[in-house]
């Protein structure tokens, strides 16, 4: 008897207690049942991959030259729809590498990538060419210096649609890469390059085929 | 990823913060605004809203028409598990040189956690709203609005946790990479840095990877249950509820994907590329998936309509002008190969979707068969995001999300045609170009603002939207005559940081059954009521808080219904006298007679304003005098 009204008395002053408790669960997969987490439960982020940062690092340093190659327009050609493409350029990748930075150092990672011994080795300052895929190679970058008017536009336009595709690839070996990709950020980031750069790739080959 | 790994990520945010100082980062993360392009016109920097002071929980604020009755904060479940005071943290700190006591500073935390926790989209049924969250869902009893209560958190993330209800029934979007069929939140775990030279490893495929949409039971609101998933090759970035007005035993869930293509080896029948190059590829097209409502776990993609085709030569990506700003350096060119968000309108037959690069009207009433009959671009736009009819479905309003939304996009030099609603007038099915509409006050350039999603409010006898504007606010447009909407009523809250563009601000702003509900994206739950101003007149107020709904999905849009009641037609007679359609004396009347309601004496007045309406012929209030003597003559009392 004594047991019973122990129990009615606890199911009594437990039940509003309960009531008032927001519950933190988390469902199972389809079919499977929902588990009660305990209410001290946070939140955590998911893995962050080794892919991941040099993925934002090479990533930087392929849009430096980007915004390298879109320096050059200013003296070497009038066409105005190129001048407005270059600036479109110029500023959307110096927008996105400041974030990248920011994401980098909020993650406390270099902004600069390691680099092996091996691979400084014979390397020419200023030419990153065989780092980051699609990145124009030394010589490529002196021609379009030396390029004037016309010769400039389709220069430019056949280097920056090769630069632009190798972002793409850089992209996919991303996503490729097991683990990587999961920081909702880099996921929004990574996406937002893929396409913003088909687009402009585009509309490159437009104005090329036009130029022609 | 072990905890103290991000103890260890924090403290060092931390550090980097105090012996750089906080300049060096903010520098960076502002984007220096560039000029007013000739001939554009920008924000009100006169505006209240513009200098309200910063903080993550103190920010100034200020309002107009609408009052804040309460903000429930995001729960601890949902924010990273930092404690500046934990033996771990302390340790941390200390070997960074960094003083005991040290506060980690709130914006430090949110610049780190950002979109991994984020609020998302809003869904409402009965007295439950789901708020959706990049992490999972939080669900509240709002039974007394101005007190919600917090029920259930569910972890499962994948963002961005778009959300619709059904009947017992929750629908969820699911995009990312580290989205689990299992909801865990363990995501998947990396190879181990490859020594020099060699391959990464295994592919990333992952089989226990969930993109798409997932179904839960929600019949127990306590313990939601998933019972169902259905992988998509882009994810689910979006989703829409669809009801087939002939067939109550099936819903239709429209998806929009807008990442990129899973590969064949995670989920077979996935391929990437241009049309020309791969016909088959998963690009330029929604899914549409089938669920039966008693077997949810049968719901599958029953079609993948080819919503961009060219319908005279067949090319699928018949559309694709591509969206961007004329003579402008800014705008990114958008490639209209996905919709970011469709709503659908099953009362007319018809779905408005904002695809990207253009904005588009289909024929819905084969709900699995949708089919485009007509799409529109627009110099000004930059990516179109989200859209809304008019309850006549005489209008539509399109939204541009210029800078993605984690942009400042409302500073005193951005035009206010960017970033902006464009009101579009739909005659026989067919877009035309009315107006543009941006939150009218400027924003500082740590401000991420643009136009975001929102929702009519009931007010008989006009066009009313409340709508999110990131850290912008929430602002109501009134967009009865669409060539010249205007702002009615406002609130905004100062940046969370006055240097960083901290992600925050409104996600979704929506009237649900008398309230207004805004999805804060890092602050937690914002619940306001309408205040009565010369805009806008408590008997409309109270007209509009007449309508009740069971469900509301916003982007599946039902045809509001008003009663004949004593309390719309007061509406109606404010509205009238506001614009001089009535008289004063008239309205005064009126108003009296409708207080204390006398059949005959109603009708009286029933047959003058019937009279006079006569007498207008052309006049845009014509319809609203008959709408008011129809209620006159026979009043539900």
């Amino acid at each position: 008897m004594r047991l019973l009204a122990v129990l009615a008395f606890s199911f009594f002053i437990s039940l509003p207690a309960l009531a008032q408790q927001p519950i933190i669960v988390q469902p199972g997969a389809p079919g499977q049942a929902t588990k009660v987490l305990p209410s001290t439960t946070r939140a955590v982020l998911p893995p962050l991959s080794t892919k991941d940062v040099e993925f934002m690092q090479g990533m930087i340093m392929h849009h430096a030259q980007a915004v390298e190659m879109t320096a050059l327009i200013e003296a070497r050609t009038e066409n105005k729809e190129l001048r407005l493409l270059g600036s479109r350029i110029s500023q959307s990748q110096s927008d996105e590498m400041n974030f990248m930075k920011r994401w980098l150092e909020n993650r406390s990672e270099s902004t600069e990538m390691e680099m092996e011994m091996d691979d400084m080795e014979g390397m020419d300052h200023g030419s990153h060419s065989h780092l980051m895929p699609g990145m124009l190679s030394g010589k490529q970058m002196a021609a379009l210096r030396r390029a004037r008017g016309a010769e400039f536009d389709k220069l430019f336009l056949e280097g920056m649609i090769q630069h632009h595709k190798g972002a793409l690839v850089m992209v996919k070996e991303m996503f490729d890469t097991a683990g990587s990709g999961q920081d909702a950020e880099l996921f929004n980031f990574a996406t937002d390059v893929d396409s913003g750069q088909r687009a402009e790739i585009k509309i490159m080959q437009t104005m090329l085929g036009k130029n022609n | 990823m072990n905890r103290g790994y991000i103890f260890r990520l924090l403290a060092t945010s931390l550090f980097l913060c105090a012996c750089f100082g906080a300049g060096t980062l903010a520098q960076d993360a502002i984007e220096k605004a560039p000029p007013l392009p000739a001939g554009m016109t920008g924000a009100d920097v006169n505006d209240p809203r513009y200098k309200l002071t910063p903080g993550l929980w103190d920010a100034g604020e200020a309002a107009f028409g609408m009052k804040h009755l309460m903000l429930l904060k995001k729960p601890d479940a949902f924010q990273l598990g930092v404690d500046s005071n934990s033996p771990q943290v302390a340790t941390a700190l200390k070997s960074l040189g960094v003083p005991a006591g040290a506060q980690i500073p709130p914006t430090i935390k949110m610049a780190y956690a950002g979109l991994a926790f984020a609020n998302s989209d809003l869904a409402f049924q009965g007295n439950h709203l789901f708020l959706g969250n990049f992490y999972g869902m939080n669900i509240f009893d709002i039974a007394d609005p101005a007190n919600p209560k917090l029920l259930t958190s569910m972890l499962c993330p994948g963002g961005q946790g778009d959300v619709s209800v059904y009947k017992n029934l929750m629908f969820m979007s699911v995009e990312m990479q580290n989205g689990r069929l299992d909801c865990s939140t363990d995501g998947f775990p990396p190879n181990p840095p490859p020594a020099a030279g060699q391959n990464p490893g295994p592919p990333a495929a992952q089989k226990d990877r969930f993109r798409g949409v997932r179904i839960f039971d929600i019949s127990d609101i306590k313990n939601p249950k998933q019972v169902g998933a259905v992988q998509t090759c882009r994810g689910s970035h979006t989703h829409t509820l669809v009801n087939d007005p002939n067939d109550k035993e099936n819903v239709y869930i429209y998806v929009s994907g807008t990442s990129f293509v899973r590969p064949n080896d995670e989920l077979a029948g996935c391929s990437d590329g241009t049309p020309e190059k791969n016909p088959d590829t998963a690009k330029f097209r929604i899914e549409v998936i089938k669920v039966p409502v008693a077997a949810p776990q049968n719901a599958k993609i029953v079609s993948s309509p080819r919503i961009f085709m060219d319908p005279r030569t067949g090319v699928v990506n018949g559309l694709n002008n591509g969206g961007s700003h004329d003579g402008d350096g800014t705008g990114k060119p958008a490639d209209t190969d996905q919709c970011h968000d469709i709503t659908v309108y099953s009362a007319i037959g018809l779905a408005a979707g904002a695809c990207s690069g253009n904005g588009i009207i289909l024929d819905i009433k084969d709900p699995a068969n949708p089919k485009r009959v007509d799409a529109v671009n627009d110099k000004n736009y930059s990516y179109w995001h989200s859209a809304a009819f008019s309850n006549d479905g005489k209008k539509v309003v399109f939204t541009d999300e210029w800078g993605g939304g984690m942009g400042a996009r409302c500073r005193p030099t951005d035009p206010n045609v960017w970033g902006a609603n464009a009101i579009f007038n739909l005659n026989n099915n067919k877009l035309s170009f009315a107006s543009y509409y941006k939150m009218p006050s400027a924003q500082g350039e740590s401000e991420n603002c643009v136009a975001h999603n929102g929702s009519l409010i009931p007010v008989p006898g006009r066009d009313i939207k409340v709508q999110a504007w990131y850290q912008g606010g929430i602002s109501i447009m009134d967009f009865t005559d669409p060539s010249k909407p205007m702002e009615i009523a406002y609130f905004d809250r100062g940046p969370i940081d006055p240097k960083m563009v901290i992600l925050g601000g409104s996600w979704s702003a929506y009237w649900y059954n008398g309230n207004i509900y805004s999805s804060e994206i890092a602050r937690g739950l914002d619940v306001f009521e309408l205040t009565p101003t010369k805009n806008l007149s408590q008997n409309e107020i109270d007209a509009a808080k007449s309508v009740r709904v069971a469900e509301l999905n916003v982007q599946n849009q039902q045809k509001i219904e008003w009663s004949n009641k004593i309390l719309i037609a007061k509406a109606y007679v404010d509205q009238l006298e506001r614009v001089s359609a009535l008289s004063a004396a008239e309205s005064t009347n009126i108003r009296a007679a409708l207080d204390k309601p006398v059949r005959s004496k109603l009708a009286g007045f029933a047959a003058s304003v019937q009279k006079q309406s006569r007498l207008m012929r052309n006049d845009p209030y014509m319809a609203k005098m008959q709408a008011l003597a129809a209620i006159l003559k026979q009043p539900g009392i």
